[in-house]
């Protein structure tokens, strides 16, 4: 369904807090219904910030501690992170001008 | 000049645009999340007709977008700003654009009440939740409390079931509202302990959820439950910023319209969850979208 990077609890230290590149990440599930609308918005903004952010998704079912790590207790949530810090947390499914807007501040 | 403007994509824009199209009317319907709408936060529809074994959410939502599309329907992902009706061409503006149209569909749905007490605003997002498919899964083996007595908090409360270990429902009357069958299944729940007559005071907990303070209705008596979520399903509230002091609303503030969808304002319709209506449900806003996309290419007739 997603071309995007899927990361997990093994890799995401190493892709995320370590990474060169500001980065977002959507923590979502399969039977999540709001995180199907966030899902294409995320796509198309991966695809509008290439090489600039780092826009990844996580599968939270198969990934438990990850999201225990950031105290996520509810999805879609998406977290971005500069220099391997929390810069800003979107919790539920948002409009895409208002997910943009906070990518922008990555910048 | 469009002929119709749909505000809204859940199953009443969908519908209202599928019959605009298929009249070969100038139609677009704008949605500033993703087509569907609350339908979207469900798990399983099982009372929408012509699906006996239930259908989900979000593939019945997919179905009557590919369908309306296929005729012809005009969907655009903007959020509307503003609103000109007071004029026989109306004025929509959404994103950078300002869209001129004969007509307006008004079906912008509902959101989810809040409690309005201490400690809910706090803690969203840290054990406060408004939707169970979305969080249910991570209270896995813990216990919480649903408030609520009618069919979203009944339906909820049983699909929590399948992750928690205790479910407290806590609602202010000795009676449930639901649906007779959703009330069985939920008496049937082991898992579920009824807390009749019995409102919520405060939400407590510093980084998230650690209990919620309940008093009982009747004899005042105070209490508390160590819970982790507090899933709140205490009914909807229209979305209707956008027309507030311009259409006639009712007291909760849902549009008020007449049996063929007419709002105060001529040329202005409404259908779906936003309206001032008795019953709410994908069945209802289907049949209204229909009846305002018909209606609105009458007042278009009528004008030529």
């Amino acid at each position: 369904m997603s071309e995007l990077l899927q990361v997990t609890d093994k890799n995401f230290e190493e892709e995320i807090l370590k990474s060169n590149l500001p980065a977002m990440v959507d923590f979502w599930a399969e039977w999540c219904g709001p995180c199907r609308i966030v899902g294409p918005v995320v796509e198309e903004l991966a695809k509008v910030y290439k090489d600039k952010i780092k826009i990844v998704k996580m599968d939270v079912d198969k990934n438990r501690e990850t999201p225990i790590k950031f105290g996520i207790r509810n999805i879609p949530t998406l977290i971005l992170f500069k220099d391997g810090q929390v810069t800003q947390t979107i919790i539920g499914a948002q409009p895409k001008s208002h997910i943009e807007e906070e990518l922008k501040k990555l910048l | 000049m469009y002929d119709i403007i749909i505000i809204g994509g859940g199953p009443a824009g969908l519908t209202a645009g599928l019959y605009g199209a298929r009249s070969l009317l100038k139609v677009l319907l704008l949605e500033r999340l993703a087509p569907g709408g609350q339908v979207l936060t469900t798990d399983r529809v099982e009372n929408y007709p012509g699906f006996p074994e239930g259908v989900s959410g979000f593939e019945l939502i997919d179905r009557m977008k590919k369908q309306a599309e296929h005729f012809g329907l005009e969907i655009r992902n903007e959020e509307v700003q503003k609103l000109e009706l007071s004029n026989t061409q109306k004025r929509v503006y959404a994103g950078k654009e300002i869209l001129e149209t004969k007509t307006v569909i008004l079906c912008c749905g509902a959101n989810w009440k809040r409690l309005g007490i201490e400690g809910e605003n706090k803690l969203v997002g840290k054990g406060v939740s408004y939707c169970a498919t979305c969080d249910g899964p991570f209270y896995r083996d813990q216990e919480v409390a649903v408030i609520g007595g009618g069919d979203t908090a009944l339906e909820e409360a049983i699909f929590l079931t399948r992750f928690v270990k205790k479910i407290y429902l806590v609602h202010r009357r000795d009676k449930l509202r639901g649906t007779k069958l959703l009330q069985e299944r939920a008496k049937a729940q082991q898992k579920i302990t009824f807390l009749w007559e019995t409102i919520p005071l405060k939400i407590l907990g510093q980084q998230g959820v650690e209990g919620i303070e309940l008093q009982q209705v009747r004899t005042k008596e105070i209490s508390q439950k160590a819970v982790s979520g507090v899933f709140v399903f205490i009914g909807t509230q229209p979305n209707t910023d956008l027309v507030k002091g311009r259409l006639d609303l009712n007291r909760e503030g849902f549009i008020k319209t007449d049996v063929d969808m007419q709002s105060s304002i001529p040329g202005v319709f409404a259908a779906g969850d936003v309206r001032a209506k008795l019953l709410r449900q994908i069945s209802t806003a289907v049949g209204e979208g229909a009846t305002a996309a018909f209606a609105a290419e009458k007042y278009l007739e009528s004008r030529k």
